[in-house]
């Protein structure tokens, strides 16, 4: 099982590459000059990604290096102990949809600390391959395309986050 | 909502830093962050020419409305304003899948592309669109079959199974995407 999962992974891109060009192949397109035409957008996408996305972490890094979000934590962590949720996976929880760097090295560190095949470390693995970075993610979709007013997507992206974070600790407790 | 988000994690930011005297990280932070979001964009330019041109393909080809044409009992209920056989379902069903093999990025950039076709469906060219916020909530809790980073950080850690962690996550961000759906669906309601 977990093979063939592998193989999956390594394969999807190529195939899809693959699978994509053929066909357009096939159906008479000329292929390397449209995949040129389509390429010459990457660049101005990105750019105007720009502003969003500094914009976005500047106010998150402000917020980090304070040591407001380490204040936060120091007031949560005792009341999500208090309803079962472990202490040492709070930063985590808190620090994901802020930042994926951040997160990641969290999750390293917790997995340093515990071993991967810990409690600690199996469950910090589900939380990271489970949810996403929100911020970065509305960021930089919506900024691509100039979207300012963002109405109700970081809200409900934060609650989709916090369900993950409480599914993974129950399954997390459940299977191993 | 975003404006007060920004000027809240602001404000209590440089009020905490002003006690906690951790003013020089703050300085040191503000323009940290600014090349950094520089150079993650400079490392995106790369895979997004790259999907861009793919997709490109895909929609001078038609492959895009075979692909529609296929996962449309799917997507007409989870975006019904979205006209059937257009070209950001394609989009939308090639970014699900790279979230779901864990390549993340691939990912970003082919999402991107589905956000430029959902904003040609859009009437007002600064708001997102009910659509744009269900594919944003979709992506933010990904349907994950293979996290493929935490897989690899977890066998560098010398894991004797580092890929045990698949049924937890599958669980955890099937949870997550339905919540997240359903939340989407309500707040669409009460938000203007």
């Amino acid at each position: 099982m977990a093979l063939y999962l592998k193989y999956l992974s390594e394969w999807a891109i190529p195939v899809i590459v693959l699978t994509i060009v053929a066909y357009a192949y096939f159906k008479q397109v000329k292929v390397y000059e449209v995949f040129t035409e389509g390429a010459v957008e990457g660049v101005t996408t990105v750019v105007k990604i720009i502003p969003y996305l500094i914009a976005m972490l500047m106010a998150i890094s402000i917020f980090r290096a304070s040591g407001a979000l380490d204040i936060l934590l120091n007031i949560l962590q005792p009341v999500l102990q208090f309803f079962g949720i472990p202490k040492e996976i709070v930063p985590l929880g808190l620090v994901r949809p802020l930042s994926g760097t951040g997160s990641l090295g969290i999750v390293t560190e917790l997995i340093q600390q515990y071993g991967p095949d810990s409690f600690i470390g199996r469950l910090a693995s589900t939380l990271q391959g489970s949810t996403e970075t929100t911020f970065y993610i509305v960021a930089v979709y919506f900024g691509a395309v100039g979207i300012r007013n963002t109405r109700y997507a970081i809200v409900a992206g934060l609650i989709a986050d916090l369900v993950g974070f409480l599914a993974a600790i129950y399954i997390t407790r459940m299977v191993f | 909502m975003i404006n007060h988000i920004w000027f809240g994690l602001i404000l209590i930011g440089v009020i905490t830093g002003m006690f906690t005297g951790n003013m020089d990280q703050v300085s040191e932070a503000v323009l940290k962050s600014a090349e950094d979001g520089a150079m993650i964009l400079i490392k995106l330019i790369g895979p997004m020419s790259l999907w861009l041109g793919i997709m490109k393909l895909a929609e001078e080809s038609n492959f895009t409305d075979l692909i529609s044409r296929v996962i449309r009992p799917i997507t007409t209920r989870l975006f019904p304003e979205i006209p059937p056989n257009h070209p950001a379902l394609g989009a939308i069903m090639l970014n699900i899948s790279a979230n779901i093999l864990g390549l993340g990025n691939s990912a970003t950039p082919l999402g991107i592309n589905a956000m430029q076709k959902l904003q040609t469906l859009n009437p007002d060219s600064q708001r997102a669109t009910n659509s744009m916020c269900t594919f944003l909530v979709i992506n933010t809790s990904s349907v994950t079959l293979i996290p493929a980073t935490i897989i690899s950080l977890r066998s560098a850690a010398g894991s004797s199974a580092p890929m045990e962690i698949i049924g937890t996550t599958l669980f955890a961000t099937t949870c997550s995407t339905i919540a997240g759906i359903i939340a989407d669906r309500i707040l669409r309601k009460i938000w203007s």
